[in-house]
């Protein structure tokens, strides 16, 4: 009944998939050659980086309430005074667990 | 070894644990879904996106909706785009071969590892390489060991680790701050991304915060230099 056996489906729909998300990332980086380098459109370029993986956090900092806001600050705060990633994650989770266990 | 590459490696070792915690939550999900061990294996190894695999796993239902899950992911990964036109600098002055090869293990983490440190020190494509390399193997052994324990892990709420995400993020963000001429694009770009995620589906937020933010501090910076002159 079925054309194709369902490893071969499970195979292809995977393969697809891999090929389509490594096309985007081979060709945002070839398309940037393309475009120009100064002015303007280098500002872009240069501000991107930040106000995308702003963007990739915001609506999940919003969404967790106060103690996730209060959390976020923290970790800023923390990132700010000792450049030390880690620590800061440990603080932000650590707020967060600690209002959703007692609070 | 080269040393941008345990550099890379070291620095996302923090990124590393919240991926594996992450990663465990899809593995108890795959293993619901009825993938084998190697079938998520493999497509960690080939897809390697994180929030793209969720939504395959989500879709997962048999018959497999080929074209469907495929479109899904190219849109949730869209943002690659603008992820791998963001590394030219890294890049520069690499060849085609090199780019094609160093490409592949570029996720949202590694990349965001990088670029703060490409900010701070001018850090090259092996760094990315370590980088990726290390959350490829918590992004593994993180699924893998989701897979095998099954529902063992059921509430990660509880322990917010979907937080940790948001918290290494945030730390990383704050690498990423240049001074003051930041601070409308980056209100602009959580704003909009804030606006965007509630009025529309999948992943476009990312997408429109973050052009939007970056464009926004483009147009600024032609004011200044109009008004300075």
């Amino acid at each position: 009944m079925e054309l194709i056996s369902n490893d071969t489906t499970i195979i292809i729909t995977i393969i697809c998939s891999a090929i389509v998300t490594y096309l985007l990332r081979i060709g945002g980086l070839l398309l940037s050659e393309r475009l120009p380098e100064t002015g303007r459109f280098r500002v872009f370029m240069d501000a991107l980086p930040g106000t995308l993986l702003l963007s990739l956090i915001a609506p999940g900092i919003a969404s967790s309430g106060i103690y996730g806001g209060v959390a976020a600050v923290f970790t800023a705060g923390c990132t700010y005074k000792t450049g030390n990633v880690f620590l800061s994650m440990i603080i932000g989770v650590g707020i967060v667990a600690l209002s959703r266990q007692f609070i | 070894m080269n040393r941008n590459f345990t550099s890379g490696f070291a620095a996302s070792l923090p990124v590393a644990a919240s991926v594996s915690a992450y990663g465990s939550v899809l593995g108890v999900l795959a293993a619901q879904k009825m993938l084998t061990w190697t079938e998520l294996l493999f497509m960690n190894l080939s897809v390697f996106a994180g929030s793209a695999q969720f939504v395959m796993i989500d879709m997962w239902n048999p018959p497999l909706p080929i074209l469907e899950i495929t479109l899904a992911v190219l849109v949730i990964n869209l943002r690659y785009l603008l992820i791998g036109a963001s590394l030219r600098p890294v890049f520069q002055g690499t060849s085609l071969k090199h780019k094609l090869a160093f490409m592949h293990l570029v996720g949202d983490e590694n990349w965001a590892v990088t670029m703060a440190a490409y900010y701070r020190e001018k850090v090259d494509t092996y760094y990315l390489l370590g980088s990726g390399v290390c959350v490829l193997i918590a992004w593994c052994t993180g699924t893998l060991l989701g897979h095998s324990l099954g529902t063992a892990i059921s509430n990660p709420e509880v322990y917010a680790l979907d937080f940790a995400f948001i918290a290494v993020f945030t730390a990383l963000a704050v690498s990423m701050w240049k001074g003051k001429q930041n601070i409308v694009p980056w209100l602009i770009a959580a704003l909009l991304s804030i606006a965007a995620e509630k009025i529309l589906p999948g992943k476009w937020y990312i997408l429109i915060g973050g052009v939007g933010g970056a464009m926004v501090e483009a147009l600024l910076y032609r004011e200044k230099t109009h008004g300075t002159d």
